[in-house]
């Protein structure tokens, strides 16, 4: 498995960690909130009071400056993976879901409420981090992705950059905030807020490689009991941000969480496109030159 | 059922996922669908109110598919018992058991009893109906055992006044057809769930129930839980790994705060709280409260040994250790009953410690009403709450009703310390006490209420110190000296801990019930908590983690009685002694050594009591229990189908319409409870029953109840900003079909009315409410959640100011959870003319007040 990233671990050298990482394995998410109170606790984040949005349980709307985890709640009544004519009870019966303890759709309604925990995705090309005129974002030595406060100038460049809309300024200082995974908190060997506050063991904490590997188990037992459409989100190193160190367990397509579907790394092709334009560069200068010298001759 | 776990227990809900992992099926009924719902195999919907019908059904069953588990319901059940022939069922009287009197409107139990019971039977009665408390007997008073066995047992289970034969007759109503039309589930979802629990039940598997106030905040409630002990019991599910009934407590600690009570009317242990008929002598109250067989048959151990923790050396027994110095009740001093009489000018003064009654009670407005009766009023808390500040700031002021300066209570507000700024103990749901360590002081003048009761007492007996006064020395007397550090003064909680662990005469600890006695030598502060400092070690700090043991965890924490994990444990063997199957082997009788051995747990049992035992007749106390009985701390060892004894209510559970209801009960032409505790005053006024004219004017189902994201009344809550922002706005959550009935606009504002009151609240409109086909019509609910109040970050409406006070007798515990109303679009008239549109309601229903 390929986890390198541009800058770790090789520009760490001995004092490289092992890469660190979430698996928010959706699938057992109560929608409790710990992991976004937890985290606003432990990083003292202000109040963002957003009122009531009727957007089902979720009244904190969206990941931003002062939501580092952000639970979404989706409330569905029509089975997605319903053969036409079928009832979702046929639809249930005949994944054998009940039966093997794991299913979304309730029996009777076919109604299901998914909740899934989102966070910063600490992506192996994360785009922020190459647009950052300042330093202010950096690779840490666990291979995750943090703004340093003190050198951040606001010009927001980074907000624009991430494919997820992750990084957001606090209207009052001008400066990004995002989820750090709880660097601080790694330094001295304890594990995320979130993580540790989950009680489902919903969002787990650990080696990047290592929870790949647990997703991969489990996401083959959720397909053996009939979940065909769970999947991976962001485990895949030929993705559009080279895979991610939190990466996600979800139990149909991305955009049914309000996920992108083919997330791109908008940078990632910034070589190649400046190379095109210097070839570009190169071809019309020559022009020009066979224009001028040319002409007279 | 009753219970949304994931939402109101997500920390014990990992372990349901964690079963569920396992190959577990989980099933949720309820009224809503919730976040239990969405992680549940199934979810079936039911109308509120109807959880007996439903359950009744599963017992109807189990019947009907000779499901029942024979050998674990003849040995170990009173199902072979044969009952009073004076007995005659609800269902053959119309909704009423035998023995009811319309002019006191409560039952004569006598009836209920076993046949050929001893007369003493009556004693325990009477004081049981005098308070009306069932706490007030520990039962099957008079059951006068021979060999172990009550006096008539079929064990064929043939005769026709067997409690089996009764339950079945009892139950045989309850088809799938009755509870489709009665709860408005399918009859197919009902015979899933039914289906479910039998193929899961038996030698070989076993499931468990878990409920909470979705249960108990019933006319009901009592026999809500009833109706499932009864299911649990005929599956041989009790008992057993797996299996049991998982009580849900309402927050943290609430288990704990019932062992060592804040209840009027026991005393830590589960000790009744003496009555005047008690008299002043100690014999006479052990006589009419403690069978004479059975665990209770030590009573007197067990008062004793309190008696000696709180008064010491002054209880001797020439003057029956101190038994006069304890208070007696003479009525109901519950709640409800307290607030009343508080609204009526009958109490001074009040502490308020932990508790919101301006928010959290129903019928919140009749609360404040009774709150500014008040001379003074005492609130510990976090921060001021809607019950402290309910003289300058309520609905009430707003409407013009009350006025500041007319209010003449005098309020003082103490801050509370947090449960991570003290030392002590929290019980959990299954009896479980978990040490806590103090992690930061307490702010500024916050101090823990350890600290505040004990420096109470400390400055009332200094000044009491010269008294010559007889009713004085109930105080004065008190052992009241623990050892105090800090700066502040903080007792110790490890010293009370010992003192209610227990010590005998030479300050050895003791290690359990078994060594406590009745003639003063040993002290115990509760005796079901006996041994919790056993050796000297504080047993419930103990956290040796679960992956260094065994899946019981029995060196995590420390469980009442004897640190026993599952209680009655002698039921997971059969009653030779043997696993029921090699998969579900707990705790079995080795014979080889003579004793009750296990896979980890204490034995729920005397531990050399061999399976064959049977008792001398004139056996007393745990001696008289059989050595194949489990169930010790009932007067016959067996487990109760049928309750001769300790309810108010019925001997069995049957369906009875919430007190507001838009249907007539389907069952009987007596649509109530009977015995459930109305109020009919001006302040708290009833809507028309279901049927009746004006009932109309509330044609919606009510219920109450509270989400993750806050806790309770909001107290502890709304005041904490990373907790207001996940739900800042009071809402109720309706159904597409009503939003469109009534013209409702989701996210727009909407008002229900009931005769109490009529709040606003904004809209959540969801498919997860769904209409239900009751009696031919649809019903609609609306659902509201409780938390808000004047007081916090986020503010609003509360829910249980429209709900009336209709109580469950037994318990005194009001029916938050069904109720009618009406709601329509907008906000609430503002000012006199929100009383206005409730007065409007009223008189169009034809409320009267």
């Amino acid at each position: 498995m390929k986890l390198e990233t541009h800058a770790w671990p090789a520009t760490y050298g001995d004092r490289a960690q092992p890469r660190m990482g979430f698996f928010t394995d959706t699938s057992v998410c109560i929608g409790c909130k710990a992991c976004e109170v937890a985290c606003k606790e432990w990083n003292q984040i202000p109040m963002s009071i957003k009122g009531f949005t009727g957007n089902s349980y979720d009244n904190t709307v969206a990941l931003g400056a002062n939501t580092w985890r952000h639970v979404a709640f989706v409330e569905q009544t029509l089975a997605a993976d319903a053969r036409e004519g079928e009832s979702l009870v046929a639809v249930a019966e005949r994944q054998a879901a009940i039966d093997a303890g794991v299913h979304t759709y309730q029996e009777g309604d076919g109604l299901r409420w998914l909740m899934a925990s989102d966070v910063c995705k600490h992506c192996t090309d994360a785009a922020c981090l190459e647009v950052c005129p300042t330093g202010a974002l950096f690779r840490t030595e666990y291979g995750t992705v943090v703004v340093q406060q003190d050198v951040c100038n606001g010009c927001g460049y980074c907000v624009t950059a991430c494919p997820f809309g992750v990084l957001d300024q606090r209207k009052d200082d001008g400066r990004v905030w995002k989820c750090t995974l709880c660097y601080d908190r790694l330094k001295d060997d304890q594990q995320p807020a979130c993580a540790q506050a989950c009680p489902t063991n919903s969002i787990q904490f650990g080696e990047l490689s290592q929870l790949r590997e647990r997703a991969e188990h489990r996401l083959a037992a959720l397909q053996d009991a009939g979940q065909r459409k769970a999947q991976l989100y962001l485990a895949d190193e030929q993705d559009g941000v080279g895979g991610a160190g939190a990466f996600f367990l979800l139990l149909d397509e991305p955009e049914v969480y309000g996920l992108p579907p083919d997330p791109v790394d908008p940078v990632r092709d910034l070589s190649s496109t400046w190379g095109a334009a210097a070839v570009a560069t190169v071809a019309l200068g020559a022009g020009l030159l066979a224009a001028v010298f040319g002409g007279r001759r | 059922m009753g219970s949304n776990m994931a939402e109101q227990h997500p920390v014990g809900f990992q372990w349901v996922i964690e079963a569920k992992e396992r190959g577990a099926k989980v099933i949720h009924v309820d009224p809503r669908f919730t976040r239990t719902s969405a992680m549940a195999d199934l979810h079936v919907q039911i109308r509120a109110g109807s959880d007996i019908a439903f359950l009744g059904g599963i017992v109807n069953y189990i019947f009907d598919r000779d499901a029942w588990f024979k050998e674990y319901v003849q040995h170990y059940t009173n199902a072979p018992v044969v009952i009073n022939p004076e007995f005659q069922d609800a269902e053959d009287i119309g909704g009423f058991f035998s023995g009811w009197d319309p002019e006191t409107g409560a039952y004569d139990i006598e009836s209920w009893g076993y046949d050929e019971s001893s007369p003493e039977a009556a004693a325990g009665k009477a004081e049981q109906q005098t308070d009306v408390s069932g706490e007030q007997a520990h039962g099957a008073h008079g059951i006068k055992l021979s060999g172990g066995d009550p006096p008539h047992v079929d064990n064929s289970m043939q005769h026709e006044r067997c409690v089996l034969q009764i339950l079945r007759r009892h139950f045989a109503r309850y088809t799938p057809e009755l509870v489709s039309e009665l709860c408005g589930c399918s009859q197919e979802d009902f015979l899933k769930v039914a289906q479910a629990l039998c193929e899961n039940s038996g030698r070989e598997r076993t499931s468990a129930i878990a409920y909470a106030v979705g249960w108990t905040q019933h006319t009901v409630g009592v026999q809500n839980i009833r109706t499932a002990a009864i299911v649990q019991l005929l599956l041989g599910n009790i008992g057993r790994p797996g299996g049991g009934i998982l009580a849900l407590r309402g927050h943290a600690n609430i288990q704990g705060s019932t062992d060592i009570p804040t209840l009027y009317n026991i005393l830590p242990g589960y000790i009744p709280m003496p009555h005047p008929q008690s008299g002043a002598s100690l014999e006479k109250f052990i006589a009419l409260n403690g069978p004479t067989t059975g665990a209770w048959g030590n009573l007197r151990h067990y008062i004793v040994s309190l008696l000696k923790a709180w008064w010491g050396d002054a209880a001797t027994s020439e003057n029956d250790y101190c038994f006069q110095y304890l208070p007696r009740i003479d009525g109901d001093h519950s709640h409800y009953a307290m607030m009343l009489k508080m609204l009526d000018g009958g109490v001074r003064g009040m502490f308020c410690v932990g508790q919101n009654p301006a928010v959290g009670s129903a019928n919140s407005k009749l609360m404040r009403l009774a709150l500014a009766k008040l001379e003074w009023l005492v609130v510990r808390d976090f921060q001021p709450t809607e019950s402290g500040l309910f003289w300058k700031d309520s609905p009430e002021h707003e409407t013009g009703e009350v006025r500041a300066q007319d209010i003449q209570t005098e309020v003082f507000f103490l801050p509370a310390a947090a449960h991570t700024e003290k030392d002590g103990n929290f019980t959990n749901t299954q009896r479980l006490l978990q040490w806590h360590h103090k992690a930061c002081d307490p702010p500024g003048d916050a101090r823990s209420e350890l600290h505040w009761i004990y420096h109470l007492g400390r400055a009332i007996r200094s000044k009491l110190a010269d008294s010559e006064d007889p009713r004085d020395r109930p105080l004065l007397d008190l052992t009241w000296d623990y050892p105090l550090q800090g700066p502040h003064g903080e007792p110790d909680a490890a010293a009370v801990l010992q003192e209610i662990s227990g010590m005998s005469a030479d300050g050895s600890f003791l290690s359990s019930y078994d060594e406590l006695k009745g003639d003063g030598s040993t002290r115990a502060g509760s005796w079901i908590h006996c041994g919790i400092y056993k050796d000297g070690v504080n047993q419930s700090a103990r956290k040796r983690p679960g992956q260094e043991q065994n899946w019981i965890a029995h060196e995590w924490g420390w469980s009442w009685p004897k640190d026993v994990r599952i209680l009655y444990n002698r039921a997971s063997a059969d009653p030779e002694g043997n696993p029921w199957s090699e998969r579900k082997r707990y705790v079995w009788w080795d014979a080889q050594d003579g004793k009750w051995t296990s896979l980890g747990d204490s034995p729920d049992f005397p531990a050399t009591k061999a399976p064959d035992f049977e008792p001398p007749d004139d056996a007393k106390a745990l001696e008289a229990i059989s050595g194949d009985k489990p169930f010790i701390i009932l007067a016959d060892g067996r487990g109760w189908l049928f309750a001769p004894t300790g309810l108010v209510d019925g001997p069995l559970p049957t369906h009875y319409e919430p007190q507001e209801s838009p249907f007539t009960n389907p069952v009987y032409r007596q649509q109530h409870n009977p015995t459930r505790q109305t109020f009919s005053r001006a302040e708290n006024p009833y809507h028309p029953r279901g049927g009746e004219q004006g009932a109309e004017v509330f044609p919606y189902v009510l219920t109450t109840y509270r989400l993750t994201e806050h806790h309770t009344a909001g107290g502890m809550s709304r005041i904490v900003p990373y907790l207001a922002e996940l739900q800042p706005e009071f809402f109720c959550e309706v159904s597409p079909q009503l939003a469109a009935e009534r013209g409702l606009e989701h996210g727009g504002w909407a008002t229900i009315v009931t005769a109490r009151q009529a709040i606003e609240a904004r809209v959540l409109v969801t498919e997860r409410i769904k209409p239900l086909q009751i009696q031919g019509r649809p019903m609609h609910l609306v659902g509201v959640p409780y938390h808000w109040g004047g007081v916090g970050i986020v503010t609003g409406d509360s829910g249980n100011e429209l709900l009336p006070l209709a109580l469950d007798n037994n318990v005194h515990i009001s029916e938050y959870k069904a109720a009618t109303c009406d709601i329509r679009p907008g906000r609430r008239p503002r000012g006199p003319a929100r009383l206005e549109l409730v007065e409007q309601y009223k008189q169009r229903a034809g409320v009267k007040t």
